[in-house]
């Protein structure tokens, strides 16, 4: 920053950091963009949002922080390392039974203070003071299973994409810069895979595989890197006849390098924002499946699971559906809004366009 | 023109190959076949396991893959989809049957997204950056961004069971036939309402966009200028000069988007009880009947080679300056 006043000319800035100044000035994706961020955050902090054990409580003498254990645990591997203290690990303790303020216990609560398969209530309660959007068919507070669902939507979202993008990446790279047999081969294989019902390999493949979210993931990873590969390949075809490419060839750059080093960072901004939008139609998916009973299995939460329970209920506890209804539609929105913003901050002919 | 046609025909051709050797490995990589499921009720272990054999012979599962793949083959050449496993009904019939509910569901739902963006798309043209286009535009970004299902369940909570407005299982009720044919014609229309909406509403912004898009592209062209300096009215050149050329993109949208609808929303007609090809293709998957969900596979994939061969073809048709010779 100091070289900007000493020199009124701006030195060369990288392009994501000229991208990110034009994406600050669009104020809808920033909205997009923050709801984005907070969504992350809700799912990283799910375990201290809303449990049925308490960030620090006194317990028959000693001191607990089991929320806080269970918010490492969200890092996968961390359970290797780090446990829970001996009555918390077991399946079978009930804290709030044995809590017992006349020994001395007291307990921190997290905010809200059920967890997401935790039995707290009588059945399709409806939204009460204890529990804000009531509880679904075992008596589970809805609540709590949102918040804990936006991981699940989460991890589906960016993962299956990250799946997505390696082999989109591989296979639009081969293609585009092989040409030839290999280019004719991956875009028939492309043209296959994009001629199935889309529900269809989905389906197919779900059918095979016993229903769990990460059998989601990778399943909507394997389905969606159609797209990816076939922009990737077309920047590469583009990118690969200009000049400094050229440059970098007859300099004597390997192949492997001038794809890696030289051509993709180039093709990266437009499959970005594929990527953007590939990840809320992959929240719509999972979303959809689990919904369908294919994604999430009860008793575990998942937005998809909720909204089914409503259907389930519909004539008894309408109360889960609109909760859930509108998680889903603020996700899609908010990644579609980053998504269309990028789109436009990226593309250089748009700029020129507003000049 | 003659040897690109039938290049595009013989890639064509290696496609839909593609698409059927896959798609029948796959089905029959899925662990329980559809004997197993069959048998799956009987207690009688040593009964179960003839029945099964039997079944299987039956469907002809006990012959290696390739085998199967090529008597399959040799029927579809003659046009003969086989007979469900699951209740032993003709596979064509079944998806005659289906093909209707989805169809008309479809072709209701262009109808009523044209009619709608149509007009929306040519009024933002015209005045664009206005108020209208923006609040519109806006608007049905937002609505874009609603799921379909989401937008069912709200609609079946609301207007289907709080305000009991409007029906929301299947295509008829249940007195229907003893209702008058004027009767029959009220229930079935109202049966249409919700679900014809859900296929709908999310459309609407990207047509009008589409739709508002290509008109500003034409509108800078020379001959629009042109029919300005004659002196014709503006409506004249909007409706006559300029949208009219902006129709053929259109109907290449049209052509692409086709298809898929056609394979109809697994999760809507789910949610509506709805016997369409989408819930067709479901029950086929969790019964694994494999000749309808292979039909019904290679029916989708011949309509999308097909129709991006027909739209590939007619922009040469439409315009001359593109050139099929490599």
């Amino acid at each position: 920053m100091a070289d900007e006043a000493t020199n009124p000319a701006p030195a060369a800035r990288s392009y994501w950091h000229i991208t990110w100044r034009r994406f600050r000035r669009h104020r809808l994706g920033m909205v997009g963009l923050s709801v984005v961020a907070v969504l992350f955050l809700v799912s990283f902090l799910s375990p201290m949002l809303a449990n049925e054990q308490p960030i620090l409580c006194r317990f028959d003498g000693s001191f607990y922080y089991p929320a806080v254990i269970d918010l490492i645990h969200q890092v996968p591997g961390s359970k290797l390392i780090i446990q829970k203290k001996r009555p918390y690990r077991l399946a079978t303790f009930d804290f709030k039974r044995e809590f017992d303020p006349e020994r001395g216990d007291w307990a921190l609560w997290t905010p809200m203070r059920y967890g997401p398969r935790e039995i707290a209530a009588e059945p399709l309660a409806g939204p009460s003071s204890r529990h804000w959007l009531g509880t679904d068919q075992s008596g589970r507070d809805v609540l709590s299973r949102m918040v804990h669902g936006t991981v699940v939507s989460m991890k589906v979202g960016f993962l299956s994409m990250g799946i997505a993008v390696v082999l989109g990446l591989i296979l639009g790279c081969i293609a585009g810069y092989a040409g030839g047999v290999a280019d004719l081969v991956i875009s028939r294989f492309i043209e296959i895979v994009m001629c199935f019902p889309p529900f269809f390999l989905i389906l197919a493949v779900l059918a095979w595989f016993p229903p769990s979210i990460e059998n989601v993931m990778i399943v909507i990873g394997l389905t969606r890197w159609v797209g990816i590969a076939r922009f990737a390949r077309g920047e590469i075809l583009r990118i690969r006849e200009t000049d400094y490419a050229l440059a970098a060839r007859s300099l004597g750059v390997r192949p492997a390098q001038l794809v890696l080093r030289h051509l993709l960072p180039n093709a990266l901004a437009p499959v970005l924002v594929s990527v953007t939008f590939g990840i809320a139609v992959s929240i719509l998916i999972e979303a959809g499946l689990s919904w369908l009973g294919f994604g999430v299995q009860p008793p575990d939460p998942s937005w998809g699971t909720i909204l089914r329970s409503g259907y389930e209920n519909l004539f008894t506890a309408g109360h889960m559906i609109p909760p859930a209804c509108v998680a889903i539609f603020l996700a899609v929105l908010s990644f579609n809004l980053v998504g269309d913003t990028l789109r436009d901050v990226i593309d250089p002919r748009l700029q020129a366009e507003r000049a | 023109m003659l040897s690109y046609i039938l290049r595009r025909l013989v890639t064509g051709l290696v496609t839909l190959f593609g698409i059927s050797v896959i798609s029948f490995f796959i089905i029959q990589l899925v662990p329980g076949d559809p004997a197993q499921i069959q048998t799956s009720q009987i207690a009688d272990a040593a009964v179960s396991e003839r029945v099964y054999q039997q079944l299987r012979e039956l469907y002809g599962l006990d012959k290696p893959i390739p085998v199967q793949y090529a008597n399959w083959v040799r029927k579809l050449v003659v046009g003969d989809l086989g007979s469900s496993f699951h209740d032993g009904r003709r596979v064509s019939a079944k998806i005659g049957e289906a093909l209707w509910p989805t169809l008309s569901v479809a072709l209701l739902s262009f109808m009523l997204t044209l009619l709608i963006s149509t007009p929306i798309g040519i009024y933002s043209a015209l005045r664009q950056g206005g108020g209208f286009d923006r609040s519109v535009s806006t608007g049905l970004y937002m609505l874009y961004s609603v799921p379909n299902y989401v937008a069912g369940m709200l609609l079946i909570l609301y207007l289907g069971v709080k305000w009991d407005l409007l029906p929301f299982r299947g295509m008829r009720s249940d007195g229907y036939d003893e209702m008058t044919t004027l009767g029959q014609m009220w229930d079935l229309a109202q049966h249409y309402v919700l679900i014809t909406f859900c296929f709908t509403f999310g459309n609407l912004a990207y047509y009008s966009r589409f739709i508002r898009q290509n008109l500003l592209e034409v509108v800078r062209q020379d001959y629009v200028r042109t029919a300005r300096a004659k002196g014709l009215g503006e409506r004249s050149v909007v409706l006559k000069h300029a949208f009219t050329n902006s129709l053929i993109p259109l109907i290449s949208l049209i052509g692409l988007t086709f298809p898929f609808v056609l394979s109809g929303s697994v999760i809507l007609e789910y949610m509506f009880n709805w016997p369409g090809l989408g819930r067709l293709y479901f029950e086929s998957v969790l019964q694994r009947d494999y000749p309808t969900i292979m039909a019904l596979n290679f029916i989708t994939a011949l309509l999308v080679l097909g129709i991006t061969f027909i739209a590939d073809l007619t922009y040469g048709l439409v315009d001359p300056r593109i050139s099929y010779e490599k």
